[in-house]
């Protein structure tokens, strides 16, 4: 597939006509595929685009990969999404069900939930196609998420990609979207559980609630439309901005290239890895086979979503143990951590903080979060650009706030299964939700202080390593009696991973050229000193030197 | 050191000869598990014609006597020997054969300890001295009886009875009949394995934290009606591949990012390791 100089080279070639040279370059030269290739290069001069991009070099760690996995289950989705296009009707007229699963025969439900039962039992591979999209897109958000952790962990959102951040973190977002319309789209008692969830949050917002609640349903909940419109997010709008976006995210990789961890060789400026033509698309087109494998593995052996147990969806049943699919477990989560009775009636409205105030928090971490990139850079005033990837540990309080924000967003998503927790672990409830809402407060700050001291130890570990060398386990026993353990020197490519890192130090405030000390620099050195002031300097030349003479 | 090496080494051909004998070392394995098999399966058989429906008549002096005796001996340390209740338990005057067959054959009673409550074991009396007991008690005051044996056959509308299961079950014992959490530590079983004859007798008398279910409510062809979905349900194959415990979207999440995941890190791992 790779371009030959013979073959870009040969446009220029045809243009003094013989009718025997095609025949000619076909048996003598690269056959078929040569051919083929020539035919495509003159009419489209692809041959450019395929030398550009089959030459672009991409860095090998296994936590590069995590991305493409993302990406991989998205393509899974969209295969198998529609493939159930073709025989969903996203209709809620009411219909008697009249299919082969005999346990639900002759029970009225909507057509979407007919439809959905027919794909599971009267269409042929229906649904395996049905546990396929669904555990590809559990896949997908999981896969997405461990993605955005690598990035935030390596620094690999610092200048030039802190717009990719934000990218990536609104497909996240969006990624949650697709999975919350599709989750409600079958109309089982579940689905509509959840329904019943949001809707009541729509409401609990203040003023508007009630207004963009029959906005949404067409009326009174559950209403008539619901399923129609969530239909349209799910396989138009919400797909469209999801691929839009992830081409623009993957242009941005191209552009602003990949990072890489440092290394002997890796600079700044270069990037060191495999080409994508041939290594590395036969690796990525591999591992796209694999990905798919694991899906359909899973969607083979194991039940997703047994609408045809939960049955239709009916306003007044809800089941116990009803939750949302993973990914919405953190909202979830928030919602029955919200202590008893916050809500307060002012002027004939009642204000349900139970709702407003999980709503405000949630919006809030999702904003930071968002936004750290920014906040980062500010902070840190550095305005290089970066391509080397930061070892977490050599960015302890990053580290440690990342660690704080998993463990926030941890200790809610278990909270959407503290029935689950309190049944299986023989506890009661209430202890299960009080010690999680301890937990949701105490829990980052624990996470902050453990981590940033890991990291520390790590760095003073590593300095020592590159300084004096690894224990080798050798004792030996000099003439004096003393024993000693002898260290060896690790070599220069390990040292190199060891030594090399950015070290900022707490800024200092100075007045600027007006001789006064502007308030947000105040906060700003505030900041600085809280992210800088433990810190382990990177071992410098002249103490390596030093160290390797005694 | 050398030398114990040196002299197993010697034994060698002695062991194999002994291994090319008569009997193999793996003999006497096989035979303490076909022991064991032999037992637990006897052990099986023998505790489940004992949980059949044992034809005993509720009102023959023999019973009530029978029971009594096993009432005085075991029970009424907590309910008093007049069935009025102590500080320890509650009165039992008017809880009716059903009751007593339910909790006393699911092994609920006698309680194993203290605790929210009172949780399913294996049974301590055999079914016949269940029996006993409920005639008993039946016998001091009236109560609901044991279920008539019509309505536990498995030949209901399950579309219907898994529509009531919805409406009055589902939000405590979850809609596949998994079980839920309640408050204080307490909790509502999961269904997908008692018998017909105890479904029945949870809805009649409403034990623990259970709410009576009386005949009014829902009649008796309504509950064989709910036994047959929950029954068919139990019994149906699972279409679409292991349930994970029926517990929804939990469980799918928790083996989506412990195997699904994981299997695809290490998958990743292997593809950018690089030979040694």
């Amino acid at each position: 597939m790779t371009t030959t100089p013979e073959t870009t080279t040969a446009p220029a070639e045809a243009v003094s006509f013989d009718r025997t040279e095609a025949a000619d370059a076909r048996r003598s030269g690269a056959g078929v595929t040569g051919w083929a290739a020539n035919y495509l290069d003159e009419r489209t001069g692809i041959s450019y685009v395929v030398r550009e991009f089959g030459r672009k070099i991409f860095p090998d760690h296994w936590s590069f990969m995590l991305g493409e996995v993302s990406l991989y289950s998205f393509v899974i989705i969209l295969l198998s999404g529609s493939f159930l296009t073709f025989f969903f009707q996203a209709s809620m007229a009411e219909v008697v069900y009249n299919g082969s699963y005999v346990p639900l025969k002759g029970l009225q439900m909507s057509a979407a939930m007919q439809s959905a039962l027919d794909i599971s039992f009267d269409i042929r591979g229906g649904l395996l196609m049905r546990q396929i999209h669904h555990w590809a897109a559990l896949l997908f958000i999981a896969a997405t998420g461990v993605h955005m952790m690598r990035i935030f962990f390596t620094g690999a959102f610092r200048k030039p990609r802190e717009l990719n951040w934000v990218i990536g973190f609104t497909l996240f977002i969006l990624a949650m979207g697709e999975g919350f319309t599709g989750y409600s789209l079958p109309d089982d008692l579940l689905s509509g559980n959840g329904l019943r969830i949001i809707a009541g949050m729509v409401e609990g917002i203040p003023f508007i609630g009630s207004w963009i609640e029959w906005f949404l349903f067409g009326g009174q909940f559950p209403g008539t439309a619901i399923v129609g419109r969530l239909y349209t997010l799910h396989i138009l709008l919400l797909p469209a901005a999801v691929v839009a976006l992830i081409g623009l995210h993957l242009v941005f990789v191209v552009v602003q290239k990949h990072t890489q961890f440092a290394g002997p060789g890796r600079t700044n400026d270069n990037v060191i890895g495999y080409p994508i033509l041939p290594v590395y698309a036969a690796k990525a087109g591999g591992f796209f086979f694999i990905v798919f494998g694991v899906v359909v593995l899973i969607a083979t052996f194991f039940t997703i979503n047994p609408i045809w147990t939960y049955g239709p969806y009916d306003p007044s049943p809800v089941s116990a143990g009803t939750q949302p699919d993973w990914y919405i477990g953190f909202a979830d989560g928030a919602l029955r951590l919200v202590p008893h009775g916050w809500e307060f009636v002012l002027f004939n409205t009642t204000y349900s903080l139970n709702i407003i105030a999980p709503i405000a928090v949630l919006g809030l971490f999702i904003v930071t979060a968002m936004a750290y990139p920014f906040l980062e850079g500010w902070v840190t005033g550095d305005k290089r650009e970066h391509h080397i990837a930061d070892r977490p540990r050599n960015m302890p309080t990053r580290t440690a706030i990342g660690a704080a924000g998993v463990t926030f967003y941890a200790v809610l998503w278990a909270a959407a299964s503290s029935d689950l927790i309190a049944t299986h672990f023989r506890l009661s409830i209430e202890g299960v939700i009080v010690s999680m809402q301890f937990t949701l407060i105490i829990g980052p700050f624990i996470a902050y202080f453990v981590a940033k001291r890991i990291c520390l130890a790590l760095q003073k570990k590593d300095r020592e390593m590159a300084l004096h060398g690894y224990e080798s386990g050798r004792i030996v026993r000099l003439p004096g009696g003393e024993f000693i353990e002898v260290h060896e020197p690790v070599d220069e490519y390990e040292r190199w991973k060891l030594v090399s890192y950015n070290d900022y130090e707490p800024l200092m405030l100075r007045p600027n050229a007006n001789g006064k000390i502007p308030p947000q620099e105040r906060v700003r050195a505030v900041l600085s000193r809280w992210f800088f002031e433990d810190r382990i300097e990177p071992v410098s030349t002249t103490e390596v030197e030093l160290a390797s003479h005694h | 050191m050398l030398f114990p090496i040196r002299a197993r080494a010697d034994e060698r051909p002695a062991r194999s000869r002994r291994r090319s004998g008569r009997r193999s070392p793996l003999a006497t394995v096989a035979l303490v598990t076909i022991g064991l098999l032999l037992t637990g399966g006897a052990y099986t058989l023998f505790t489940a014609s004992s949980g059949a429906n044992a034809a005993i008549d509720l009102s023959s002096p023999q019973a009530i006597a029978q029971g009594k005796k096993l009432f005085q001996a075991n029970c009424a340390t907590c309910h008093g020997l007049a069935l009025q209740g102590t500080v320890a338990g509650p009165s039992l005057i008017g809880v009716g054969a059903a009751s007593v067959d339910f909790q006393v054959g699911t092994g609920r009673m006698p309680m194993a300890r203290d605790a929210p409550q009172a949780e399913a074991r294996q049974p301590v009396f055999t079914d016949t001295q269940t029996k006993q007991l409920a005639a008993y008690v039946a016998s001091v005051a009236a109560g609901p009886g044991l279920p008539p044996s019509k309505y536990l056959t498995l030949t209901g509308d399950a579309t219907r009875g898994a529509e009531l299961f919805r409406i009055n079950c589902a939000m405590c014992h979850n809609v596949a009949g998994a079980g839920g959490a309640l408050t204080e530590g307490k909790y509502a079983p999961n269904l997908q394995d008692t018998t017909p004859a105890h479904i029945y007798e949870a809805m009649l008398t409403g034990p623990q934290n259970m709410p009576v279910f009386n005949d009014d409510n829902i009649t008796p062809q309504d509950k064989q009606d709910i036994i047959t979905a929950l029954k068919t349900q139990a019994q149906n194959e699972d279409v679409g591949g292991f349930t994970l415990g029926d517990l929804g979207p939990v469980a799918e999440g928790l083996f989506l990012w412990i195997f699904g995941l994981g299997a695809i890190i290490a998958f990743t791992v292997w593809l950018t390791a690089r030979a040694n």
